[in-house]
């Protein structure tokens, strides 16, 4: 009896302890910028916008990417003195079910605008919402292209799928970069899927030679041997990675070891390799990754922003944190072309607003010059290839 | 040529899962329940050697030995806090127990040292050798000296020792045993103990060969070490040896000849063939339901 006591308390305990660790990983990252807010001046237009993205987890670097470029660009906004910004960030750790539980604090918190959802199978749940919602939605970089299908109220600032996967083959085609081509892509990930898929179809049209294609899934995504083995059996010169970096760390690894090493070429899921805690970037020596941004980018805008995220974070900035920026000016651009001000409007003429100024709008930003949005909500900018030297990206 | 590196590479896979199933396998076959928090002793044991070796720059044998330590008190603590008191539950209680160690562990994890993945540095220099056009790792090859060792080790403690002699008998009857003066809560302390240092082995081992260290690491191998232990025969200590050669080995090639596709799929295929047609498990013993 006494010994049945003990451990329904036991349990009990355990239960209250797992519960405080989930629950403390989540709300400790979004109360910090909730108190930005106070600072905002009295009788100014103020605008809640909402965030969610994985600011823990495996895909943290780009959530955390993400919120610091916002952060630079919330605070360069609030310092000219129009229209105040109040920016708000969840943790939904790249998990479709926390981002929908993100999403609802956020409409609970009073959001007039929503920037996106980070990673694209948490941004599939959160943008369905926001479209039935009705709440304008801006994503920096959910790339996959069930995050905007069919809804007018969505807009990306990244590139689709297709366009990283069809980009990437045209890249690989106008440079001559291989004679035999092979694949490794994680075939039960949307992403990952995606961008092979289109990657495929161009290849095919282009005449590139893809020699094998070799998967993984979530359950093993440890060892990469025999994929590295069978590319290397194939003669492939060039491998493609279109994978987020985690897996694609383990892959260089592996593959140095077996003695391997073809030209690697990643897409946006590459960017954050060398930021991992005790990654060699040596082994990341060569990869070409394909990305709208490049931190060594001579443009006035590049440098200012360069030097306040180093001077801020000590590191330098990745293209997710100049996606987090750049989504957020281009919502004031719009914002303050439309007028908008939430004491007089509520979220859903706010997202009718923003839409029309979004599907007619030209805007500059860090990741491309001139870019416009379809009624769609893709983006059209144009891409460049980035290749790693001395553990940093240059432009190719 | 090629067949025989994708079976090296199924063996250094496999022997992972063998280490791994070993420590599964142990407490099953000595306190007859299935420990699932084994694969998140695992992780906690990696922790500690990537804390020891690559933060703080100790030897890494001092390394290993500390994440054992660690681990085997850890163990020692989990079971007195969270099994011992069920000793005389019905075995499902045990279970979910079980279960619910594994989450606690993986989310104090979370909670300390949180999910960013981190890069373990291989205990021994990631460097491999040439045999005639097949390349083997040095991990792979301590993979499998450490995995053959600890069998032998276990193995004859179990047969030759004092102790073993107790755990034995406390697996065949714990009232017996204890009608016979043997000290049944300290013996079922002592499997857990052992089980748990294994465990921080096969977790320095797992990550120098998949240097990938996250709060999950250690639950599908984890997963997949249980599925070996059950096929090689759940109790039996070279069951489960062989079992994780096998199931390592059966992934690899099926990745390598038939599809990267649906290699689990193969996998869990031949496991469910053999349950079908040896319900015991390759070397398990067929036993008689006791009441």
């Amino acid at each position: 009896m006494n010994m049945k006591k003990v451990f329904a308390i036991l349990l009990a305990m355990m239960m209250v302890f797992s519960l405080a660790a989930c629950s403390g990983g989540s709300n400790e990252p979004a109360a910090e910028p909730a108190e930005e807010g106070g600072e905002a001046a009295e009788g100014a237009v103020q605008i809640h916008i909402g965030a969610t993205g994985p600011l823990t987890g495996g895909a943290a670097i780009y959530g955390q990417a993400v919120k610091n470029g916002a952060e630079i660009a919330v605070d360069e906004i609030n310092e000219m003195g129009g229209i105040q910004f109040i920016f708000q960030m969840e943790d939904d750790t790249h998990d479709p079910e926390k981002a929908e539980n993100a999403y609802n604090a956020l409409v609970d918190w009073g959001m007039d605008m929503m920037m996106g959802t980070v990673t694209s199978a948490p941004a599939e749940v959160t943008a369905a919402d926001a479209y039935a919602d009705r709440y304008f939605f801006l994503t920096p970089s959910a790339s996959s292209t069930n995050v905007i299908d069919g809804k007018d109220n969505i807009f990306q600032m990244c590139f689709t799928d297709p366009n990283q996967g069809s980009g990437s083959a045209t890249y690989i085609a106008e440079n001559n970069m291989a004679e035999k081509i092979a694949i490794i892509w994680k075939n039960d990930d949307s992403y990952s899927t995606g961008i092979r898929n289109t990657f495929v179809e161009k290849a095919g049209e282009l005449g590139l030679n893809i020699v094998t294609e070799e998967t993984f899934t979530e359950a093993t995504k440890t060892d990469f041997s025999v994929q590295i083995a069978k590319c290397q059996e194939a003669g492939a010169d060039l491998v493609f990675l279109p994978m987020y970096y985690e897996p694609a760390s383990l892959i260089l690894n592996q593959a140095n070891a077996a003695g391997y090493a073809p030209t690697w070429f990643g897409v946006d899921g590459m960017d954050g390799i060398l930021t991992m805690e005790g990654f060699d970037t040596s082994l990341a020596e060569g990869v070409v990754v394909l990305t709208p941004y490049s931190a060594d980018d001579d443009s006035e805008l590049n440098q200012n922003f360069v030097a306040k995220y180093q001077e801020k974070f000590g590191e330098i900035p990745n293209q997710f944190a100049a996606d987090g920026y750049d989504c957020i000016y281009a919502m004031y651009q719009a914002a303050t072309a439309a007028g908008i001000d939430p004491s007089t409007m509520d979220h859903e003429a706010i997202c009718d607003a923003m839409v029309a100024q979004f599907t007619s709008m030209t805007f500059n930003g860090l990741t491309g010059a001139d870019m416009t949005w379809g009624a769609d909500g893709t983006v059209s900018k144009m891409p460049n290839a980035v290749v790693i030297e001395n553990g940093a990206y240059v432009g190719m | 040529m090629s067949f025989l590196n994708y079976l090296v590479s199924g063996l250094s896979l496999g022997s992972v899962y063998a280490i791994i199933a070993l420590g599964y396998t142990m407490v099953y076959g000595i306190a007859k329940m299935l420990n699932f928090a084994h694969g998140d002793v695992i992780m906690v044991g990696a922790y500690i050697c990537f804390f020891a070796f690559t933060r703080y720059g100790l030897n890494p044998f001092i390394s290993v030995i500390l994440a054992m330590l660690v681990c085997t008190c850890l163990g020692i603590v989990i079971e007195k806090l969270a099994y011992k008191p069920l000793r005389q539950a019905p075995s499902l209680a045990v279970l979910i127990t079980a279960i619910g160690v594994s989450y606690l562990l993986q989310n104090l994890a979370l909670l300390f040292w949180s999910s960013n993945p981190k890069v373990f540095n291989p205990i021994i220099p990631n460097k491999s050798i040439n045999l005639g056009g097949l390349t083997v790792s040095y991990i792979t090859l301590l993979t499998i000296l450490v995995c053959v060792a600890i069998m032998i080790v276990l193995t004859t403690f179990i047969n030759k020792t004092k102790l073993g002699k107790a755990m034995r008998a406390v697996s065949e009857d714990k009232g017996a045993a204890q009608l016979m003066g043997i000290d049944v809560n300290t013996t079922i302390s002592v499997t857990f103990a052992i089980g748990s240092g294994l465990a921080a082995i096969a977790g320095v081992l797992l990550c120098s060969a998949y240097p990938n260290l996250t709060p999950t690491t250690g639950s599908m191998p984890g997963i997949k070490a249980f599925t070996a232990a059950v096929f090689g025969g759940i109790g039996s200590i070279p069951g489960a040896f062989l079992g994780g050669l096998l199931l390592g080995i059966i992934e690899n090639l099926a990745k390598a000849y038939i599809s990267t596709q649906i290699s689990d799929a193969i996998v869990f295929g031949v496991l469910i063939i053999v349950l079908l047609v040896k319900p015991a498990g390759l070397l398990g013993k067929p036993t008689r339901e006791k009441v």
